[in-house]
């Protein structure tokens, strides 16, 4: 029997499995990549502290102290379908049909594709996939790449790759087009590297800093930004170039590249060709959903945290009864604070499981407020506005409270 | 593709044990605990199928389970994903092919 299954066994979910269970909850966690630890497994980078955060190790510590409470972690296991059952939900598997009474959902975040033409060449991939074959699986995506799209992943994948001695011949934009949007802009790319100008390359940071946050010098400076980019650690940042198409015939060979003004508008004639044998796409980030759409809870729209994300309560609980979230499917955050909003989810479901003597309300509070506090220092921040929206969710969750959903019968 | 063994922060790779898989008919050497899809780049395959229409070649994309673009037959078990399955002593792992589309007037199809 088992009071709470987990789905995901990224930081959100085992963080949660162990709030519960330290309580007395019985959990299982299905997750259906090869090891536990999500999106934590392949993070690597240095803290403002110059210590290093890596996610493998972050990873290990919490399948221990999950192992240690006797959590049963299964991986492998594909969850497709939710639904409700006489007491509480099903969670249907490729390994068979589970059940309990409780459910949280920490299925974390996917990336935006951006489909540039030669894009399902083999030797393409998207930047989390570099991440992942190069510090979890150790192999090297390739022997020269070239990324498409420079954003805050972007950046710290970069480095990661160049640690692991993989060349990075240049960062590019894409074409601006309707899919690309602002991913295509040199000026919008420049604004929002700015907000998190401690993850950006130290020299666009200087460059940055000092001069951009004045509009008018912001607008100079992307119109003057050298032609040949500024270099990240030998990796030219070319916010000048977009990317026009990906070449090749059985696998990747190389990429077109235009040059662009500030605005992302070409100018004519001046194809460039690049050789490559691999190419990472890196597009951003948006909230993995979907089961809680299937389950029937109700979505808002909410752009600071990614997209369209479940609607919950601070204590991470959906409208739907015994269904909760955390983690990155709540909104693009960096993995401490979905760390901290597992926690909170675990204990608020003790609570709710009648576990009071062991999750006292104070504990939730605690929990809800350590959240805040992580969210306001961690090094890693996505969206600048990241604040706003969380608001804008909890007033949402407020002007809805008491009316209520059936599950399934609501989707979007 | 080269294997990063020795890492400036990771450290070393440490479990080195060895098994062998077969793709499309040939013979391949995996480190146990690794998935198919990183196998195969470790060897040098970055396509894992063709497209079932088109006949293009495809590769891995996410990585991480999403994009279903990196479906292989598995053990005679079609649509699995390599990003997401253990390669395992003795493995048969085969690609996906081009489905014959007779209602559909296609160019080129042999
Ligand atoms: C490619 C990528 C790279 C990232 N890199 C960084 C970084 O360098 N630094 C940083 O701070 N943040 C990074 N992030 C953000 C990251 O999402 C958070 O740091 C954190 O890992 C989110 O935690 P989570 O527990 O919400 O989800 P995740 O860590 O994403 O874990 C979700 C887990 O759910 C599993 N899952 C999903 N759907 C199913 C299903 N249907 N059935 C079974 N299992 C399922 C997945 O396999 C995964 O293990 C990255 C995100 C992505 C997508
Ligand atoms: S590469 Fe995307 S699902 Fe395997």
């Amino acid at each position: 029997m088992t009071d709470l299954i987990v789905i995901g066994s990224g930081p959100a979910g085992l963080a949660g499995a162990i709030a519960a269970a330290g309580t007395g909850l019985r959990v299982t966690v299905v997750d259906e990549f090869i090891r536990p630890g999500g999106r934590l497994l392949g993070q690597l980078h240095q803290e403002p502290s110059g210590e290093w955060w890596n996610g493998i190790k972050e990873a290990e510590k919490l399948q221990h102290e999950a192992h240690a409470l006797g959590i049963n972690i299964r991986c492998g296991v594909s969850v497709y379908n939710i639904e409700t059952a006489e007491a509480g939900w099903k969670v249907y598997t490729n390994e068979g049909v589970l059940e309990a009474p409780f459910v949280l959902i920490a299925t974390g975040a996917a990336e935006y594709p951006i489909p540039v033409p030669g894009w399902t060449l083999p030797g393409v991939m998207s930047i989390g996939a570099a991440q992942v074959m190069t510090n979890v699986h150790r192999v090297q995506a390739g022997r020269k790449g070239i990324i498409i799209g420079a954003n805050i992943l972007a950046f710290a994948i970069l480095n990661e790759l160049q640690l692991a001695g993989i060349k990075v011949d240049r960062v590019v934009l894409p074409e601006k087009n309707a899919v690309s949007r602002q991913a295509g802009e040199p000026e919008a790319v420049i604004r929002s590297l700015l907000n998190a100008a401690h993850l950006a390359p130290s020299a666009l940071l200087r460059f940055g800093s000092r001069l951009m946050k004045n509009e008018t010098i912001r607008n100079i400076g992307t119109r003057f930004y050298p032609k040949n980019g500024l270099k990240i650690n030998g990796t030219p940042l070319q916010l000048r170039k977009a990317a026009v198409e990906i070449i090749g015939t059985e696998q990747v060979e190389g990429v077109r590249t235009v040059d662009i003004d500030a605005y992302g508008h070409v100018i004519p004639g001046t194809d460039r060709l690049y050789e490559a044998d691999f190419v990472c796409i890196a597009g951003g980030l948006y909230p993995l959903a979907e089961l809680a759409a299937v389950a029937g809870c109700p979505f808002e729209y909410i752009p600071e945290l990614g997209g369209h994300v479940p609607r919950h309560s601070e204590t991470m609980a959906t409208p739907l009864p015994g269904l909760f979230v955390a983690g990155n499917i709540t909104g693009i955050e960096s993995g401490k604070v979905a760390m901290a909003q597992g926690t909170a989810a675990g204990l608020s479901i003790a609570k709710q499981a009648g576990k009071q003597a062991a999750a006292s309300g104070r504990q939730l509070e605690q929990a809800i407020e350590h959240v805040r506090t992580i969210r306001q220092q961690v090094a890693i921040q996505f969206h600048p506005d990241i604040e706003l929206g969380r608001s804008q969710m909890n007033e949402q969750w407020k002007a809805h409270e008491g009316t209520s959903v059936q599950p399934g019968e609501k989707i979007g | 593709m080269t294997r990063i063994i020795d890492h400036a922060i990771l450290g070393k790779l440490d479990s080195l044990k060895k098994v062998s898989f077969q793709f499309n008919g040939k013979s391949y050497e995996a480190y146990e605990h690794e998935t198919v899809a990183a196998a195969l780049l470790a060897n040098g395959i970055r396509q894992l199928r063709v497209h079932e229409e088109s006949g293009t070649p495809r590769g891995i994309y996410c990585n991480i389970g999403h994009c279903m673009e990196c479906r292989v037959t598995v053990n005679h078990q079609p649509n699995v994903r390599a990003c997401l399955t253990k390669v395992e002593e003795g493995m048969t792992i085969e690609s996906g092919r081009r489905h014959p589309t007779p209602l559909k007037k296609t160019e080129g199809l042999q």
